[in-house]
């Protein structure tokens, strides 16, 4: 029994070093992005530039990510999580103030997005990249002007309808056409607006994700509800479309640059977000995604691709601003969301 | 005859249409799936100055080698004493053996985590990675070469071992020499099948890697928001490619092996 004993001391030694992992030396931070949200060269530039060797993981969702950082047993220095999933993050105390005097590339960033209900004083993060919510739509498809979000219950486009399939997005369409808040927490105004989505959805050929960039491109509908960073790729490829952010007022997001409460090195972590909102550096992320940056300098340097320029919906105007909202976690609220989306895609 | 040819082909087209277009797309200049834009190398230069997924490609190959090894040892002792086990207790131990087969993956995953999670509290050291995720890939192979290694002994005749050692060998020698052969279909089954699983697997590691180890289908499905680039096509295409010559190389192996024997 003993000798088992020391075995079994020996393998939980074995398996504890073998996890202690890479050196965490100064020289090293931990980035956690979506995928395919950078422009690798950035990553290579700056690792020359400072001597720190960047470690990059990748994740789809903004919950997968929280999952991640919540349940512990990681260390990451850099996340690039949206404006809701920070709030939560914030309130949580799963972030960390960022030392903006290691930061003064922040003032490039737009006005627009600073000081937003995610995080008011700006304390926690640095904006990357930003968007809109609007209808995409093919213009050899519609008999109409599209301004609204009431076109996506039009009988007249029956069969020809793309609604994306997720909670927030989907309810914002509807209780947007309504005129309520997008974060509304008043639930005869969901059940509306879950009403309204039941109304449309004979006339819809499908909620996706994804998909729908393919999709359009390929003249399979003419309307589809799409964040604008998707609905620039897509104009990219295929000409006849065209993108709106309705009269009625949409969803504005954005990503941010955040440091977690258990940050290995923040030092570096700010330095690769100072780095990060170079105007050239920003330009180059910009380009190669094809998602607005948050960096206002870098637009007004005409550093971005023009073919990206005057694509309808990468940039907005201040009128368009104003009918915009940031979404806000609603805490225990999400479950009526649920439930009432659950029921819209059952029905 | 027709009617049977006709199911022939449409079964073949349903197994390897998928492939077939995706390797086409994977020649694709454009980065949509919606327009042709012309035949293209591109995806595949670019899949090679990635180096993000050249770690994740190392990473599901190394873990996949490393733990369908390490698995068909463990397995395969396992299914030793299983196997000398007395009925009752026998039964029970290849019970609670094959559960974590029928377990759906992501309670395996999630208690992996739970388990490294309270030891590194245990310890007060150590972090999820590479170690945690190749640990998590050996636990879920090993039933699956218990399971394809024991059937096995039915065609075994035991007396050859008890013979082995009258004959001089000591218990080790005969195992290796007399058992382990006897074994090694079942043994190299396992392999195989642990191998694939790990390969495939992506809830698993979900939960169990760490900070800057990632694998493919860990890669891939991060790629979900702004959609899957098409270098993945090119990389499955060459990985497909790959299995289909090392399959050709083992069955042309094979018959003439057999030629061999037939002459």
């Amino acid at each position: 029994m003993k000798k088992f004993a020391v075995i079994a001391m020996l393998m939980v030694a074995v398996f504890v070093t073998g996890c202690a992992g890479q050196s965490d030396s100064e020289s090293s931070i931990h980035v956690f992005n979506w995928g395919n949200y950078i422009n690798p060269d950035v990553v290579q530039m700056f690792e020359e530039e400072y001597g720190i060797t960047v470690i990059y993981s990748t994740f789809e969702s903004n919950e997968s990510m929280y999952t991640t950082i919540a349940m512990g047993g990681n260390v990451y220095d850099v996340l690039f999580p949206s404006d809701y999933m920070i709030y939560r993050m914030i309130q949580e105390e799963l972030l960390r103030p960022i030392n903006f005097d290691n930061v003064p590339n922040i003032s490039h960033v737009s006005e627009r997005f600073m000081g937003l209900e995610f995080d008011p004083q700006n304390r926690y993060s640095a904006p990357y990249k930003w968007g809109t919510l609007g209808i995409l739509y093919n213009t050899t498809m519609v008999n109409s002007v599209i301004d609204s979000w009431e076109a996506l219950w039009n009988p007249d486009y029956a069969n020809l309808i793309f609604m994306y399939n997720s909670e927030r997005d989907s309810m914002a369409v509807a209780l947007k056409l309504l005129g309520y808040s997008l974060n509304s927490t008043n639930e005869d105004e969901i059940n509306r607006a879950r009403d309204l989505l039941i109304e449309q959805r004979p006339l819809v050929r499908a909620y996706v994700t994804d998909v729908v960039k393919d999709l359009m491109i390929a003249g399979e509908a003419a309307l589809a509800v799409v964040y604008s960073g998707d609905a620039v790729f897509t104009m990219m490829h295929n000409p006849d479309l065209n993108y709106v952010i309705p009269r009625e007022g949409s969803n504005l997001w954005v990503d941010a640059m955040v440091v977690p409460h258990n940050a290995n090195n923040p030092e570096g972590a700010e330095a690769f977000i100072n780095f990060m909102l170079r105007p050239e550096i920003a330009a180059m992320n910009t380009n190669f995604i094809g998602y607005t940056t948050a960096n206002a300098t870098a637009l007004e340097m005409g550093l971005i691709d023009p073919a990206l320029m005057e694509m309808p919906g990468f940039d907005i105007t201040d009128e368009e601003y104003r009918r915009l909202e940031v979404f806000i976690d609603l805490g225990e609220f999400r479950d009526v969301y649920t439930r009432a989306f659950t029921t819209v895609l059952g029905s | 005859m027709r009617l049977r040819k006709t199911y022939l082909a449409l079964i073949l087209m349903f197994l390897y249409a998928p492939i077939f277009i995706l390797m086409l797309q994977s020649f694709n200049a454009s980065r949509t799936m919606g327009a042709w834009g012309g035949f293209s190398l591109h995806w595949y230069a670019a899949l090679f100055q990635d180096r993000n997924i050249a770690q994740a490609l190392y990473n599901t190959v190394t873990i996949g080698l490393l733990s369908a090894t390490i698995a068909a040892v463990i397995g395969t002792l396992a299914a030793v004493g299983i196997n000398n086990m007395r009925k009752g207790a026998k039964k029970i131990v290849l019970g609670l053996s094959s559960i974590p087969v029928a377990n759906p993956d992501i309670v395996t995953g999630v208690s992996l985590l739970i388990l490294y999670l309270s030891v590194f509290r245990l310890v007060g050291a150590g972090r999820l990675g590479y170690m945690t995720l190749l640990l998590a890939h050996i636990a879920f192979n090993i039933p699956y070469v218990i399971l394809s290694v024991l059937p096995r002994f039915k065609h075994m005749n035991k007396h050859l071992y008890e013979a082995a050692l009258d004959l001089g060998a000591s218990p080790r020698y005969a195992f290796l020499k007399v058992v382990v052969p006897q074994l090694m279909p079942g043994i190299v089954t396992g392999w195989v099948l642990a191998f694939t699983l790990s390969v495939d697997d992506f809830m698993v590691s979900f939960f169990t890697t760490g900070a800057g180890v990632s694998n493919l289908s860990l890669i891939i499905f991060s790629m979900a928001r702004t959609g899957v680039n098409p270098m993945i096509n090119a990389l499955s295409t060459l990985m497909f490619v790959f299995v289909m010559v090392l399959l050709f190389i083992i069955n042309m192996r094979d018959s003439i092996k057999l030629k061999k024997l037939g002459g």
